[in-house]
């Protein structure tokens, strides 16, 4: 008994399988921002609660991921950006274990703020989807090794936007989500993660579009909805046919992203609308909606009962998350591209200027209870992993803990 | 036809990988051919990827030996394939370099030699080259400076810069920059070149440079009120006749010469014409080519457009004011020898932001790696 016990674990540890520490893709496993750990630093400089900071070679704006004792990080390189990378550095240490690159197979004109890597990398645990701003995707397994590569540019042309793409896609069970949306081509795709090969692919409103994908579940896993996002409003499709079950046809922002908490999807639409999915899946009702609350280009969190939002101003705003009604506002630092996140009753800021700022939010008011500088421009939404803050800023990778 | 063409090319590539690369035994060298051949396979919409998949982690155990055989295999393999291919070299070779081995610096060397081969592969094997023995790759840069890769040629033009600035006499510092400008083609190694020489008192012919076509016949504008305009095939679509008169969306439209002194041909139809909303433009211009030839037509333009070269329509794209560069689309096209009439579409839209009011057009000729292909106008004069 003790010997198959023993087995069974050494097999679960082969197999790669997903940890609760991992932080597996954009905002997380969970897709919402949180992460378990409660004792992350408030506030770090040189010497002090940074484990590490190690050099990247490329541009990007996109997060890492975490995934068991290994990072994950996309960036380009080159004059036309069109060398694709995929870095991995050991969570201890911050010693790159290795760094394979790829050539891009569509358009890899961006604006000077965007860069080909933006889109958050993703990850099933076992394998690393990189998805970049040219449309390539590149599938490589935890060491390295390619197991496919799809250059959905080089498929559909039409489908890139010259000021860049950053659609993160997600992984929910053994379909990769995918959204490809500009003004010239539009889609949606349904990825196998163990073949590369569509599922399904939809087509979707043909417009620029920079959100991502967001898992809504379902009263049972067969009613769960992938919910993607575009000027037009919102489509809930089955994950692992594509097909359309509800739609939402108030319109919606192309840049923030809806975030998900429990069964409550929050959506910037004229300001922001909660809604929850009928309990048969074929329909949703909203619960509130609200013109005071409106994020700019970061997505909401919503973290113990509350929603949090970041406006063009920089001011942070709290809302009770059942209702709507705004409790409290906060000046902060803006502007802000990247998600917050939060861990252990506290958000994680950090503005285009690089500046982390560390909020305690309260019943009435919020309060500023960390500033840290990290002196290189930061647009990506951060990662949390077994007390580790992990953050990228231009030129470097970060791991921010005690 | 284009499956034959592929399965040729296959074919051919594959033998010619299984004949020269090495494999030591009859029986290994069979597999590595095959693995080769599903990877040169990959093609649109994941085709072939399960097969690649296995290809890949068949070839990546190789030693790395093998290499030069798998840069090889890079020929015809088109941007899908040659990113599997890279990555089993990539594998190998990091592996090898990681675990204390050696890489076939030699061989490696060859391969980047000749110019023949792929120039991706080319560049790959240079970076790996690098890494493996740094002077060695560097003993190569200077003869790089006209190579078909645009990385290598890279490397060569940077070279060259950095001789030109450590220059202590004038003369040699002119040498060197003009050594460069003669092979960059990336814009930023350009313009920092310019500058430079222009310091010196040397002037360079930027349009001349890159191959910007500067002199076009335009007829419009037509209807693109509501957007329709794009879809709708008006007659210079069906055939350029420069004496044609046309009904237009303002009344009737003729052909006219327009030309742009902007140093990257940008031909700025708001303000050398009228600032159309709601419009189509047509521009047509003749390029003639001593033979028949592929090239890239590369354009940038924040308007909707499509282009046609001899009547073949090869490209179209409605997407308004997300940007304009210096090559943000790269075109292939064939040329036949003699006289070629490209034809452009170009279209506005009536968004009315400060920022969406542009309506522009720059296009050169040029080769893979960007050098410019002229037109021959000597040959169109006869």
């Amino acid at each position: 008994m003790r010997r198959s016990m023993t087995l069974l674990a050494l097999a679960l540890t082969l197999s790669g399988a997903a940890h609760a520490a991992d932080w597996l893709q954009f905002r997380g496993n969970n897709g919402d921002g949180i992460a378990p750990d409660s004792d992350l630093p408030l506030t770090w400089s040189d010497g002090d609660n940074i484990a590490w900071k190690s050099a990247l070679p490329g541009r990007g704006l996109s997060g890492p991921i975490v995934v068991g004792d290994k990072v994950y990080v996309t960036s380009s390189s080159g004059f036309r950006q069109d060398r694709l990378h995929v870095h991995c550095f050991d969570a201890k240490s911050g010693k790159e274990l290795w760094d394979r690159q790829f050539w891009a197979t569509g358009n890899t004109m961006c604006h000077p703020k965007m860069a080909v890597a933006t889109s958050h990398p993703a990850s099933d645990g076992k394998r690393v989807f990189a998805f970049y701003s040219s449309n390539d995707l590149a599938c490589l397994d935890l060491d390295g090794n390619l197991l496919w590569y799809r250059g959905l540019g080089w498929d559909n042309p039409n489908a890139s936007n010259s000021l860049g793409m950053a659609s993160s896609p997600i992984v929910v069970g053994d379909t990769l989500v995918v959204q490809v949306e500009s003004d010239a081509e539009a889609f949606a795709t349904g990825i196998d993660v163990a073949t590369g090969l569509h599922r399904w692919k939809i087509q979707r409103p043909r417009a620029a579009n920079w959100t991502s994908p967001s898992l809504l579940k379902g009263k049972t896993p067969e009613l769960d909805v992938v919910l993607l996002q575009s000027s037009k409003g919102i489509e809930a499709v089955d994950p692992h046919t594509g097909a359309v079950r509800w739609t939402f046809t108030d319109g919606a922002s192309t840049i923030p992203s809806l975030s998900v908490s429990g069964d409550t999807a929050y959506i910037p639409s004229n300001g922001l609308v909660a809604i929850k999915q009928a309990d048969d899946g074929k329909s949703y009702k909203t619960v509130w909606q609200t013109a005071k609350l409106r994020p700019a280009t970061a997505s909401p969190l919503v973290y113990e009962g509350r929603i949090y939002t970041s406006n063009t101003a920089g001011a942070l705003a709290c809302a009770d998350a059942a209702t709507g009604d705004i409790l409290w506002q906060l000046r902060v630092e803006g502007p802000f591209s990247g998600t917050p996140v939060a861990a252990g009753g506290h958000i994680y800021l950090f503005n285009e200027k690089g500046k982390a700022i560390v909020v305690k939010p309260g019943e009435k008011e919020g309060e500023i209870v960390g500033k840290s500088e990290h002196g290189e421009a930061i647009l990506c939404t951060p990662a949390i992993s077994n007390g580790g803050l992990y953050v990228r800023s231009d030129g470097h990778l970060w791991k921010i803990s005690k | 036809m284009r499956g034959l063409t592929l399965s040729k090319v296959i074919l051919t590539t594959a033998v010619a990988v299984a004949g020269m690369n090495g494999f030591s035994s009859l029986t290994r060298a069979a597999e590595p051919a095959d693995s080769i051949k599903a990877i040169l396979s990959v093609n649109h919409d994941g085709k072939g990827a399960a097969e690649a998949q296995q290809a890949v982690k068949a070839l990546s155990t190789a030693d790395a030996s093998q290499i030069p055989a798998v840069l090889a295999a890079f020929k015809g393999a088109n941007p899908l394939a040659a990113n599997y291919l890279r990555g089993v070299v990539e594998t190998i070779a990091d592996r090898t370099l990681r675990s204390g081995g050696n890489l076939p610096t030699a061989e490696l060397k060859k391969f980047i030699d000749d110019r023949g081969n792929d120039a991706k592969a080319r560049s790959l094997a240079f970076d790996w080259l690098k890494q493996a023995d740094k002077p060695l790759a560097e003993s190569l840069i200077p003869a790089m400076i006209t190579d078909p890769s645009p990385d290598l040629r890279r490397e060569a033009v940077a070279r060259l810069i950095k001789i030109g600035a450590d220059a202590k006499e004038k003369a040699d510092a002119v040498k060197a920059y003009e050594e460069a400008m003669a092979g960059a083609v990336d814009e930023d190694q350009v313009k920092d070149l310019v500058e430079k020489l222009k310091k010196h008192g040397k002037t360079i012919d930027l349009q001349k440079h890159f191959g910007f076509l500067t002199k076009w016949h335009i007829a419009g504008p037509f209807d693109n009120k509501g957007l329709k305009g794009f879809a709708t095939e008006y007659p210079p679509e069906k055939g350029v006749d420069l004496k044609a008169r046309y009904e237009g969306q303002l009344g009737e439209v003729t052909w006219t010469e327009i030309s742009t002194k902007e140093d990257y041909g940008i031909l700025d139809i708001a303000k050398e014409v009228k600032p159309y909303k709601g419009a189509v433009m047509y521009l047509t211009t003749d390029f003639t080519s001593d033979s028949k030839r592929l090239v890239e037509l590369r354009l940038g333009t924040p308007n909707a457009w499509k282009v046609w070269v001899n009547g073949k329509e090869l490209f179209a794209r409605e997407e308004y004011h997300r940007g304009m560069a210096v090559d943000q689309y790269r075109v292939p096209a064939e040329l036949k020898a003699g006289k070629n009439t490209i034809l452009v579409k170009l279209c506005q839209n009536e968004q009315e932001q400060d920022w969406a009011q542009r309506y522009q057009l720059q296009l050169r000729v040029c080769d893979p790696s960007g050098t410019a292909v002229p037109s021959n106008d000597a040959v169109a004069a006869k």
